[in-house]
């Protein structure tokens, strides 16, 4: 072509206009915390697999998930959840039903008899574990992961502590601990039941430890003075779980009164429903919005037919009658007693006032640091003694299963970090992708789905798994509808939106790069980025 | 509207791309072979809707046609921003020939593409709303009466942009512009004229006629690709946003859109040979005053005060729109 | 072959055996019967592979046509008067861009007053809107220029008018030699484009210039008619050799060499004034002409070598620069500066008026005994224009000045001769 000067021009020739002079700032990838990440006790990357299970690889995600916690059929049934009541989701529409997803993935491990990743390289060292509780199996999972030989050692006959001994089966299935569990244990981790450990120093000394982790939990009901005319008809909480574990289940009677409001409580409530009580009853000092149950745990214990009694406390209990003392909240929001008495029948009164360490185990450690009847730890998770760390309810806090799965986490790796002579240190967290970081515009309308419940009848007479799994199909929807808060999942918008063609796409999985020859600082990016996965910054000179 | 059949539950069919969609459903913006019509390097300012518009609308018929595409360009920011010597950002054969005649001009290609017997060729015209709603409107009618074979693009910007933000016959009552400024008893632009050259257009009863907004890419490649399969004369008109002659920061161009359509000030849908067609559902309405405080050209509605009568006139302009286009029927999104 | 033809038939003949692609076409007097019956030629497949377009103005007339042309495609299209005007912002346009259009102009007078009738303003006031312009001495020449100028505009990328005199060629029946297409196919070879739109080889056409190429954009604009001064000539000679006859050029000289008063003039007019010339030279007067084929460029050095014994030029033209009075006779003199020869500016046939060879032969005598004035209209009705202009003076509002002239002569058809 013999194009004419200057008014004909050949294609592609603007790109020697560098327009990225004109920018004052700049756009900026960036990482944030996710809320559900921020508030998860064990510590979990649920965005990222929840990523992973929106394209519907479920054994990548359940992978992912089990990179920090082993017992994702169990979590997906015991965790209060509170990434939920964080999740951004719920702002827009309703929380994602992690959850659920997490159970879907840890049950898919179990049916597919997925395996952990084989340990690669040994690290010659010895941990001891007490404890098969989730702290300890947390503990053992993470140590041996990391190269360490483990070998727990568990007082009671069957392993997973209070998830076996205080859960009940009707919220968690014992085959599903058992499954979880075993994975654990064919990474070649070593577990000796019914041996119950009196001296730990010496118990190190014996296997040639090289260090302790203990999660021995708390496991003696408290006890509130009561005067009572027959103590037999009083019991704690813990005690009545613990046998329903065994062959001989409790006999409660007919009408039964548990005392206390957490979950506990609720457990025991429902369980003496399951087990013929007519009444079951709680008694609660306050509120049903202070109670520290779970909201969704007391809502089914009263489909199950569990009555409430709210600002009461119990004044006495003798032969068949409770007496009940009316309270009211002051200013503050405390109960104050009213002079107020009333009186109920009662076959059996469950005390459920929180439970206690059993200090006994930790005498012979004669300098352990105790404070307010737990274990005190630093933030590497050790005790006052040197190579002795703990995790879960016996270090006090918020004493949940989940909780125990992170401490055994952190501990493990402090542990290693320990046995290697090195600092232990924690990644530092990213800044949090609040709402407001958002541009849910983006987000189709998606309400959650409702996990099936089993029907009405029989949760008032069996122990069967009350909550039941999501299908695929509806895990899948659920994972999907994860906003990825904070953190890119390369929707493409920022390379659509940006008016300059200065977004360069990388390819799947390794998102995108801003070219700053050409981006003008116009900010569209950040502003259509739908996770709040873009800052603007200063242009530096 | 179409694009509504994939569904994905985290991002829906809003978001650019979408990993979890199939090759074949992913929006042409969201491939990393996207052909990038309009080069980087152009001069647009910062947040330009125009550029953003040209260039979805232009990758889009390029993938509809194999890339065998030519353009003819009206005068204007578009064609000024894109082809200053010595360089131009188009990636495809392009001419610019006046303000008022590129329909005209498309004409020209269109009947000389047939008669060397190359109907894989096809051609786009594009234009801003004063190429296309006022001085090259003459051309514009007689390619559609003549149902040349011809996509006419109007990148509607609501003025002229490039000569420093004059009233156009696209220009929305009460905004303000450099030649209906916010003076007097009535301040900017007055009720009651303007014209609406997407009705005008159904009225020659041209095979496609459609609105689209930078808002929604989807919708946008959508109706580019559906036009691109229909031979004669049709017509996308585009609301782009102007940072500049709108008074809005840069980085709410796309927002401004989203609040344009969702407001119902500007209707999205489609029409063929002179029938609405179909309609893009108003997902989450917001009331007028959402859109016009975020730019300056309607600033004197809020301040010195607050001139709620006036925004209720606007706002029975949208609810009109709704009525009239059905934009809140049916329920999904 | 020869035939008995209206010009504006002829015209389409020879633009047909051109084989456009694209023929744009809007109706206007007198050029109506050349698209009428290309239309024809088109729809009856006469004329094949030709796109025939119903445009609605001028201005899409020509902007179709810049559009085909810049995809390739030999465009062509005919208009006049008022129609040139609405589409002058594409005239300019086509030449900026370089695309070798034709264009016939039938030429007519420019209102107001509105004015159906010949002269040739129409095409002056585009003469610098970098278009070459030829003009047609007969409708013979009209047909062999079409010919010629297609060739041309693709040979330089510029797009050619070729000016032929409204009514007076295009409406006129002569007898016209009309070629064979295999005569027209071995002078216009299919067209090259120098810059084409083709997805096969993007190219940006039309950008935005700036002062810092603009001053060489419009001197290469210059140079390319500077190079059809010589290419002109050229073609006119291997048109000759192939078609047997002298058809176009720069100019055409008539009994000049040893005339001392030379009349210069564009277009049909020059068949009157030879046969003036013929008069004056049968009673003894030294006398001559030149018809100025290529106005645009103008032949300056061509006219020059044509007016070497000539003592004065007289200049007939039919347009006028109100203001200052010559156009033609403008760049005549400019031409000639230095020479030291009067150039007289006749302004004549406005309008349609009949340029009568009395009133030629009047002017050519005054001019040779260098009486003749250096503006003169040619035909000027004294009488009415000084009554106006005592009515003008005498009143503060005298109306408009065409009315009031029409009313005062009743008509004008009667002044068409």
């Amino acid at each position: 072509m013999r194009k004419p000067y200057a008014i004909t021009l050949d294609v592609g020739s603007s790109l020697a206009n560098l327009t990225g002079s004109w920018r004052t700032q700049r756009p900026v990838y960036v990482d944030r915390l996710p809320p559900c990440n921020a508030t998860c006790a064990a510590g979990e990357d649920i965005q990222q697999w929840l990523f992973h299970a929106e394209e519907g690889n479920y054994e990548t995600a359940w992978r992912s998930l089990v990179r920090d916690n082993p017992l994702a059929a169990i979590m997906g049934r015991v965790c209060y959840h509170p990434c939920e009541g964080a999740c951004n989701r719920g702002q827009l529409d309703e929380s994602v039903g992690i959850n659920a997803v997490e159970r879907f993935l840890g049950d898919e491990a179990n049916r597919y008899g997925w395996e952990f990743e084989p340990v690669t390289a040994e690290s010659g060292k010895r941990v001891l574990v007490i404890g098969s509780g989730p702290a300890g199996l947390s503990a053992a999972y993470h140590l041996r992961r990391l190269g360490n030989a483990v070998v727990i050692l568990e007082a009671e006959t069957s392993s997973g502590g209070m998830m076996r001994y205080g859960i009940p089966q009707y919220r968690l299935p014992r085959i599903t601990i058992d499954q979880d569990v075993q994975r654990i244990l064919a990474m070649g981790v070593e577990l000796r039941l019914d041996h119950r450990v009196d001296d730990i120093e010496q118990t190190m000394r014996d296997g040639n430890f090289d260090a302790c982790f203990l999660g021995v939990g708390s496991q003696l009901g408290k006890r509130a003075y009561i005067p009572a005319g027959d103590a037999r008809r009083i019991t704690d909480a813990v005690t009545v779980l613990h046998r329903m574990a065994g062959d001989e289940k409790p006999m409660l009677g007919r009408r039964v009164v548990v005392y206390g409001g957490g979950n506990t409580a609720v457990d025991v409530a429902r369980t003496a429903r399951r087990l013929g009580a007519e009444d079951s009853i709680i008694v609660y000092r306050r509120t049903r919005d202070r109670m520290p149950a779970h909201r969704d745990e007391v809502r089914e214990a009263i489909e199950e037919g569990v009555k409430l009694k709210w600002l009461s406390t119990i004044a006495a209990a003798d032969d068949e009658l409770i007496t009940v003392e009316k309270m009211e909240l002051d200013e503050k929001g405390f109960p104050q007693p009213t002079g107020e008495l009333e009186t109920m029948e009662a076959d059996a009164l469950v005390l459920a006032l929180g439970q206690d360490v059993d200090l006994e185990l930790l005498s012979k450690l004669p300098d352990l640091n105790i404070v307010h009847g737990a274990v005190a730890v630093d933030g590497a998770q050790m005790t006052s003694r040197e190579g002795v760390f703990a995790g879960g309810d016996m270090i006090g806090g918020e004493r949940t299963v989940t909780a125990a799965v992170g401490h055994g986490k952190k501990a493990a790796r402090a542990i290693d970090a320990y046995l290697r002579g090195v600092a232990f240190k924690q990644k530092p967290k990213h800044q949090m992708a609040t709402y407001d970081l958002l541009n849910t515009w983006y987000y189709a309308d998606a309400p959650k789905t409702v996990r099936p419940k089993l029907d009405i009848i029989r949760r008032q007479s069996t122990f069967d798994e009350v909550i039941g799994s999501l299908d695929e199909a509806t895990a899948l929807y659920e994972a999907r509808r994860c906003m990825s808060c904070g953190n890119c999942f390369e929707c493409d918008t920022c390379y659509g939106v940006c008016p300059d063609n200065a977004v360069i796409k990388l390819g799947p999985g390794k998102r995108f790069e801003f070219n700053y020859d050409y981006c003008k600082g116009c900010g569209l990016c950040v502003a259509e980025c739908p996770c709040g996965a873009i800052r603007m910054e200063r242009e530096p000179n | 509207m179409r694009t509504s059949h994939v569904k994905f539950y985290q991002t829906g069919t809003f978001t650019v791309g979408n990993r979890l969609l199939s090759e074949d459903d992913r929006s042409v913006q969201s491939t990393l072979e996207r052909t990038n019509s309009l080069n980087s390097g152009h001069r647009a300012c910062q947040g330009c809707g125009e550029a953003l518009g040209a260039r979805y609308a232009i990758d889009a018929a390029m993938r509809a046609t194999d890339n065998q595409l030519i353009a003819a360009n009206a005068t204007g920011c578009l064609e000024v921003f894109s082809t200053p010597y010595p360089e131009t950002s188009w990636q495809i054969p392009w001419i610019h020939s006046l303000f008022g005649n590129t329909a005209a001009v498309a004409t020209g290609v269109a009947a000389a593409l047939r008669v060397k017997g190359r109907n894989d060729t096809r051609v786009v015209a594009q234009g801003g709303d004063g190429g296309t709603t006022d001085i090259g409107f003459g051309c514009l009618s007689g390619m559609f009466e003549r149902n040349d074979d011809v996509l006419y693009i109007c990148y509607d910007n609501e003025a002229y942009m490039n000569t420093g933000v004059q009233r156009s016959s696209a220009t929305p009552p009460t905004a303000r512009t450099a030649t209906s400024p916010a003076k007097g008893p009535e301040p900017g632009n007055v009720f009651g004229q303007g014209k609406n050259v997407p009705m005008i257009a159904m009225a020659h009863e041209i095979p496609y006629v459609a609105t689209a907004s930078v808002a929604d890419v989807r919708d946008l490649e959508a109706k580019v690709t559906r036009a691109m399969s229909i031979r004669g004369a049709r017509y996308i008109h585009i609301l782009v946003p102007c940072p500049l002659g709108w008074g809005s920061e840069p980085q709410h161009t796309v927002r401004l859109a989203r609040l344009a359509t969702e407001s119902g000030l500007f209707p999205v849908f489609e029409a063929e040979h002179g029938e609405i067609t179909d309609r893009r559902l108003i997902r989450r309405k917001v009331p007028v005053e959402e859109y016009l405080s975020l730019q300056k050209r309607f600033a004197h509605l809020f301040k010195p005060e607050l001139k709620m009568d006036v925004i209720a006139r606007l706002q029975a302009v949208a609810d009109r729109n709704i009525r009239r286009f059905g934009l809140m029927n049916g329920g999904d999104d | 072959m020869l035939k008995q033809v209206e010009g504006s038939r002829a015209v389409a003949e020879a633009v047909a055996l051109c084989r456009p692609e694209v023929i744009c076409a809007y109706p206007i007097t007198p050029q109506t019967h050349i698209v009428e019956n290309l239309g024809e030629m088109v729809k009856a497949e006469h004329l094949t592979g030709c796109e025939f377009i119903n445009v609605e103005s001028e201005f899409a007339a020509l902007s179709v046509a810049i559009g085909a042309s810049a995809t390739g495609a030999r465009a062509y299209t005919a208009t006049a008067s008022q129609g040139l005007l609405f589409m002058a912002e594409a005239v300019y346009n086509a030449s900026g861009l370089g695309l070798p259009i034709v264009m016939t102009i039938g030429n007519r007078a420019i209102g107001a007053p509105i004015n159906i009738w010949n002269d040739q303003q129409d095409s002056m006031s585009m003469r610098d809107a970098g278009w070459i312009q030829l003009f047609a001495e007969t409708n013979q020449e009209a047909v062999d220029l079409h010919i010629q100028a297609v060739r041309l505009a693709e040979e330089l990328s510029v797009p050619v008018m070729v000016c032929v005199d409204g009514f007076i060629l295009t409406h006129a029946y002569e007898r016209v030699d009309m070629p064979t297409q295999e005569q027209v196919d071995a002078f216009v070879p299919s067209y090259e484009p120098r810059q084409i739109l083709d997805p096969a080889e993007p190219v940006t056409i039309g950008a935005m210039v700036g002062p810092e190429a603009f001053t060489e954009v419009r001197y290469l604009a210059h140079y390319r008619q500077m190079q059809a001064l010589w290419l002109i000539p050229e073609l006119a000679e291997e048109f000759e050799q192939q078609f047997g006859r002298a058809s176009g050029g720069l100019v055409h000289p008539y009994r000049s060499e040893d005339a001392e008063t030379l009349v210069v003039a564009l277009g049909s007019v020059n068949g009157t004034i030879k046969d003036v010339v013929d008069q004056l030279r049968d009673d003894g007067v030294a006398i001559g002409s030149v018809s100025v084929t290529s106005f645009r460029p103008f032949p300056a050095k061509a006219l020059r070598a044509a007016i070497v014994h000539a003592k004065r030029i007289v200049v007939i033209e039919k347009s006028l620069a109100v203001g200052i009075g010559g156009i033609v006779s403008t760049d005549v003199r400019m031409a000639l500066a230095g020479a030291g020869r009067p150039v007289h500016t006749v302004v004549a046939g406005l309008g349609g008026r009949a340029i009568t060879q009395a009133s030629l032969r009047e002017v050519f005598v005054k001019a040779h005994r260098d009486l003749l004035e250096y503006l003169t209209f040619l035909d000027l009705r004294h009488d009415v224009v000084h009554r106006e202009i005592e009515r003008l003076e005498s009143q503060r509002r005298s109306g408009p000045v065409a009315e009031n002239i029409l009313r005062e002569l009743g008509s004008v058809a009667d002044r068409i001769g």
